[in-house]
């Protein structure tokens, strides 16, 4: 039920953020989202795509520095509250989140959370008994074209 | 009995002399070295104006009654001041890296130049060199002595040399897939670049046929050792000299690789306070002042190296009896002056080896914007040190600045930076910007 995620260092120069993208793009692959968090010196970027492993392959022989992350994708619908009612059944369970970014599917009435925690495991176990619904590597990839 | 990683072998029966034997020779030598010398006017005129003969030179420890010799004195005797033989008795010529003006010239007799190739086989040997090994020196051929220097030393030995000389690493690495050396002689952080490069290539650098490598003409690490020994599956000896000396030679590490071996039959060493210029107790950090014991063109009496390392006495498992000299930890010259502390590169990078997995790609870059001097040290990121998360990496940060300025007493900005994105270079790594304009 877990997402592979990359990360990668980057410092905040200007270009730097393209050129991880552009060799990724050139090898034809598609990322279904990306989250950035960035300091005056460096950011990390984090990038979510279904051929991950050639991804990071690709990223560190051009000399990148990539680690690879398991994160934790929620769906909620795609209306008003939606993310707030999430994250209430997430306190309830007195879950932890590290970082947490979102996107909206643009098929569908659905919005995407990944989560990252410290134990994703036990964080899934939670989530299901708080009744929300954990999408897995293949759901979530369905919805790119 | 201390298992080596390969059979411990000694070159020459000087380096397991008895103790009292070597001091007895050493003032053989010394005497004699003090009558070769009165033949340059610089020591001339000391000894007249100090009644300084061979006679009184009793013990070792006389050596005291010698003057010092620097870098400047060299200088102001450009370029071949200090010859203690006619011209026509020069063999050779080398010079140093000129990093500050003019090269110094160093000369050699035919004898030098034998004595020179002798020293190098003792540390090779002493480092695993066997006469069935094929060796590649990607070492600059030239005035720097670090290429001849190794290259007779190899020869000695009757080992295959391929003398690569340096840079085109690319190059350096086709030869290596094609001919298969055993050994590779090259500075620490060349070695570095040729690991980093075959990488680029996809070429694994666990993969070509190294088993040893000698380095030194630089000042290196610990965790660089094992950084070598482990991108490469090499083992990584260290070997220290100077060109003003000899080059290549003073010392080297034997298969127990706890100190580099001074070759003390033919260099008398002392460890000295840098401004006191007193010894320091055995085992403290000093700067380490040598006197050539058996140079003929160009003898040099209580060379000041600026180097800083540890001397200590103890036998070695391999059973040479020579002092040994730890890495050099620092020079008294590179010395920067921040905001009126002392601070040497040495200790930046001593508390950047503290914080867990940092390697020494480092660069120091020292501002004055206005009046006051401000210290970024630029640290490159590794696997190991990277987390997705962005307090582990503020962390980090902050990790390494409270650790400079345990050890080093300023603080400095500590700036993460992309891996290789610090300038590698082929010969002596350069760690220091100075952009204040201070050396005019």
């Amino acid at each position: 039920m877990k997402l592979q995620q990359l990360s990668l260092f980057l410092e905040n120069r200007p270009g730097r953020l393209g050129a991880p993208l552009e060799v990724i793009a050139a090898a034809g692959i598609n990322l279904m989202t990306l989250s950035l968090a960035d300091t005056a010196q460096f950011g990390i970027l984090r990038l979510i795509v279904r051929e991950w492993e050639k991804a990071k392959r690709l990223l560190e022989d051009a000399g990148w520095v990539v680690n690879i992350t398991e994160v934790v994708a929620v769906d909620v619908p795609d209306r008003p509250g939606g993310l707030a009612d999430a994250l209430k059944a997430l306190e309830g369970a007195g879950l932890n989140i590290e970082y947490m970014y979102a996107f909206s599917l643009r098929r569908g009435d659905k919005a995407i959370l990944i989560f990252r925690f410290e134990d994703p495991d036990a964080a899934i176990d939670q989530l299901q008994k708080a009744g929300l619904h954990v999408v897995g590597a293949e759901e979530l990839f369905q919805h790119m074209p | 009995m201390t298992s080596f990683p390969f059979e411990n072998r000694v070159w020459d029966e000087h380096e397991t002399l008895p103790r009292d034997a070597l001091a007895a020779l050493q003032v053989e030598r010394l005497r004699d070295l003090v009558d070769r010398a009165a033949r340059v006017p610089f020591y001339r005129d000391y000894f007249a104006l100090h009644d300084v003969t061979r006679r009184c030179i009793r013990t070792p420890a006389d050596v005291r009654r010698l003057p010092f010799t620097t870098k400047d004195d060299l200088r102001r005797h450009h370029p071949l001041g200090f010859l203690a033989v006619p011209r026509r008795e020069l063999a050779r010529i080398h010079g140093s890296s000129g990093t500050t003006g003019k090269p110094t010239f160093v000369a050699y007799t035919a004898e030098d130049v034998r004595n020179w190739a002798e020293l190098c086989a003792r540390f090779l040997v002493a480092g695993g060199l066997r006469p069935e090994h094929t060796c590649q020196i990607a070492f600059g051929y030239g005035l720097f002595t670090g290429g001849f220097g190794l290259h007779y030393g190899v020869e000695r030995v009757g080992a295959a040399i391929i003398p690569a000389a340096s840079g085109n690493t690319r190059r350096q690495i086709d030869i290596l897939r094609d001919l298969d050396p055993e050994v590779l002689v090259c500075t620490p952080s060349y070695a570095l670049t040729i690991a980093d490069t075959a990488r680029e290539l996809g070429i694994d650098p666990r993969s070509l046929s190294l088993r040893y490598g000698h380095f030194g003409g630089e000042p290196w690490t610990e965790d660089m050792r094992r950084e070598i020994e482990d991108q490469l599956d090499i083992l990584a000896f260290n070997n220290y000299g100077l060109s003003e000396v000899i080059g290549p030679g003073v010392s080297g590490e034997c298969a127990a690789r706890s100190g580099m071996h001074l070759q003390e039959d033919h260099f008398l060493v002392e460890c000295l306070h840098p401004e006191t210029l007193e010894p320091v107790p055995e085992g403290e950090p000093g700067e380490l002042v040598i006197t050539t014991l058996t140079r003929q063109a160009m003898p040099m009496l209580r060379y000041r190296t600026r180097d800083i390392a540890r001397l200590w006495r103890e036998p070695c498992a391999c059973g040479r009896t020579t002092a040994r000299m730890s890495r050099v930890t620092g020079r008294t010259d590179d010395m920067l002056i921040i905001r009126g502390v002392n601070v040497f590169p040495s200790q930046i990078e001593e508390a950047l080896l503290r914080v867990e997995g940092t390697t020494p790609h480092y660069l120091i870059e020292v501002d004055r914007p206005g009046t006051l001097d401000e210290v970024t040290v630029k640290v490159e990121i590794r696997p190991e040190l990277f987390s997705d998360r962005m307090d582990r990496m503020q962390a980090l940060r902050e990790r390494i600045g409270r650790e400079i300025q345990t050890v080093a007493n300023i603080r400095a900005n500590v700036q993460l930076v992309e891996p290789r994105s610090i300038e590698r270079f082929v010969g002596k790594a350069k760690r220091v910007v100075d952009r204040r304009g201070l050396a005019g």
